[in-house]
């Protein structure tokens, strides 16, 4: 199998669908970049992260479109564009971005269905660059993903490796409804087996990334990679942890983290995001609502604090949760 | 503003279908006026009385694979562009087997396969979906188009201003038009446009732009016609400021304090586009007897609207979590 990064298997996956279906466009700010420039180089960024190179080259300039900075009008084009038959991916360039852009996203594409009686789909995918850990300060580093795993209408996917995010794309690419794709900016880089050819990961089916019997431990996305170490590390000790990775917080496989904790009786969850209305605190009520029983010590939750996300390196660190804040978490809920 | 005294390029048929969808629109909304006040209709409902010659003369030139984004204010683009009367009287009512099933409303009736996408409780929401629709129509290749409808009060809106820009710079044909009825809400056009001048804002994005009386459907429907020309053959968006008045308040309850107290009264008199189209039918060859007939079938059409909508049955509790999603 080949080894790629999960920047190079979304482009992947970008480039296989894009190649089976006429009706995908791709837009956003940058996405080749290059127009209206002086280098003559009509490609010259494919994306700012580098996810969409290469698609101007080959579906052309009706496909692969640049835009204005405008995030409103770059949504609201996509939800316009599915409700009139094409498949959008839009891209917002940093996930903070929408802010200038909600209204599109969670009244306008998040709603069509059902405000039209279910008479319509809405199949636009938003890719969002997302998280901390380079220092490019509040306006640039948030996750945001709790915000729109509320909003009912949007499915939202979150991966944590090259592999799952090929495999959810291309879900989120062939699915008919709209789909925000959380993909976070340390990961790009990150390398991982990825087949060539055409695979799908169904949303709503977590991965158990570790098997264990002491503790559950809940993650997303860079938070899985840190866990993994967190765990790894206990693991020499004689301690062990199921890792499970959700994937999607909408729909949310609830029920994976719930026969987990059947089993271990403790629950560890890791959120980038601030504590208050996160994933994290979203999957602890559900788990002292519906697995209260199985339970023999309280929920810890390691997340950021509730602070917007600092600038200054030392600060960013002590921002982000840490393998060192998570082996803590995961020896306090075995003290109970 | 340009008014067009030229005979009508629209054969009689056309003419009196697009006699028959205004009269259809005003009957709507004259009943709904009434049957408002007897509480069976649930939430906001915006009244389209008064402006009916602009959704008729921008619609009548559109074809069915045409898109138009509409408004609050939308139960006149729904019927111009051809949704069903009876069902769309339904939604209002907030009935199982209205046009959205009852989960739209007023402000959100749509029926895509007509491609009406959608009234908008968000001012300013709907034009950038409409350059979204553009850019479908653009890589399909077929000449069709999207219309963006919006109010003045949809003018100062960011989302307007991107979307224009946008239109202008992926040259798609989107056809941005902007009934200017005097009142965003309850503020003056003269206090909340800051320039006064719509279409010249549409015109300083880089899109020809012209000012008509919407009153007056012939000459909306000569400016849609130019419009129609020059997006359809590929040379990007247009814009059209119709100017008309609105005969009721920003939603029904209103009580238009903001408004001189014989204001409407003399709108109603100076500016209904039905009457100026009755006063000039004659120059088209319509006689007055046939526009009679038109006006007698609206009638027994939304009488039986009504009727209908009264006697349907609610939305079941089992529709409250479907139509979420396609599948979850």
């Amino acid at each position: 199998m080949t080894q790629k990064s999960m920047r190079d298997a979304i482009n992947d996956a970008l480039h296989l669908e894009m190649a089976r279906n006429p009706n995908i466009i791709v837009l956003g700010e940058d996405v080749s970049g290059g127009a209206g420039g002086t280098s003559g180089q009509r490609e010259a960024s494919g994306g700012i992260f580098g996810v969409t190179k290469g698609l101007l080259p080959k579906f052309g300039e009706h496909r692969v479109i640049d835009t204005p900075i405008s995030e409103s009008a770059i949504m609201g084009a996509a939800a316009g564009a599915a409700l009139a038959g094409l498949r959008p991916v839009a891209e917002l360039m940093f996930a903070d971005f929408v802010g200038v852009s909600l209204d599109q996203i969670f009244n306008q594409m998040a709603k069509f269905r059902y405000m039209f009686g279910g008479r319509t789909t809405c199949p636009a995918v938003v890719r969002l660059a997302m998280g901390a850990g380079m220092n490019m300060g509040a306006q640039h580093s948030q996750t945001i993903y709790p915000l729109l795993t509320a909003v009912p209408g949007l499915k939202v996917v979150i991966p944590s490796n090259a592999y799952d995010a090929k495999g959810l794309m291309l879900t989120a690419l062939r699915g008919d409804d709209p789909v925000m794709f959380f993909e976070h900016k340390a990961l790009y880089p990150r390398k991982g087996e990825v087949p060539d050819g055409d695979y799908t990961i169904p949303f709503g089916e977590a991965a158990l990334v570790r098997e264990g019997e002491h503790v559950t431990v809940v993650a997303l996305a860079r938070m899985v990679v840190f866990a993994e170490k967190a765990i790894d590390g206990l693991a020499k000790e004689g301690i062990t942890c199921d890792l499970i990775d959700p994937r999607t917080t909408s729909p949310l496989d609830i029920d994976t983290i719930l026969e987990s904790v059947e089993n271990t009786g403790r629950l560890v969850v890791i959120d980038e995001s601030p504590p208050r209305c996160s994933v994290a605190a979203d999957i602890a009520a559900q788990v002292a609502s519906r697995g209260f029983r199985s339970l023999k010590a309280p929920i810890e939750m390691v997340t950021a604090p509730h602070s917007p996300v600092p600038f200054a390196r030392e600060l960013e660190r002590a921002y982000v949760p840490s393998p060192q804040r998570i082996e803590a978490a995961i020896r306090k809920v075995l003290q109970e | 503003m340009s008014t067009d005294t030229s005979a009508s390029p629209l054969s009689t048929e056309r003419l009196l279908q697009a006699y028959r969808q205004m009269r259809t629109i005003r009957e709507f909304e004259e009943r709904l006026h009434v049957e408002i006040q007897t509480g069976e209709i649930p939430g906001f409902t915006h009244l389209y009385s008064g402006q009916e010659a602009i959704a008729v003369g921008v619609c009548e030139p559109l074809g069915p694979n045409d898109y138009i984004v509409s408004t609050h204010r939308g139960h006149g683009h729904c019927i111009a562009k051809g949704c069903d009367v009876i069902g769309m009287m339904k939604e209002i009512y907030g009935r199982a087997d209205g046009l959205c099933k009852g989960k739209g409303g007023s402000m959100h009736i749509a029926d895509v396969t007509k491609g009406m996408l959608g009234a908008n409780a968000i001012v300013g929401g709907g034009p950038p979906i409409a350059v979204g629709a553009a850019i479908a129509c653009r890589n399909r290749g077929d000449g069709t188009v999207s219309v963006a409808f919006g109010g003045d009060g949809s003018c100062n809106q960011g989302t307007v201003f991107e979307a224009m820009n946008l239109a202008v710079v992926l040259k798609v044909p989107t056809i941005f038009v902007y009934e200017n009825n005097g009142y965003s809400e309850h503020t003056g056009v003269d206090y909340a446009v800051g320039s006064g001048d719509i279409a010249g804002r549409a015109a300083a994005f880089g899109m020809p732009a012209e000012k008509v009386d919407g009153t007056d459907f012939h000459a909306v429907h000569a400016a849609m016609t130019r419009a129609l020309q020059h997006a359809r053959a590929g040379h990007g968006p247009y814009a059209i400021e119709a100017v008309a008045t609105r005969f009721y308040g920003h939603f029904e309850g209103d009580p238009q304090l903001y408004r001189a107290k014989d204001e409407v009264k003399r709108q109603r008199e100076s500016m209904d586009c039905l009457g100026n189209f009755c006063r000039t039918a004659a120059n088209y060859g319509i006689d007055e007897d046939t526009l009679d007939e038109i006006d007698a079938d609206v009638l027994a059409l939304i009488d039986r609207a009504v009727s209908e909508a009264r006697q349907s049955p609610p939305p079941a509790d089992s529709e409250l979590t479907t139509d979420v999603y396609v599948a979850y």
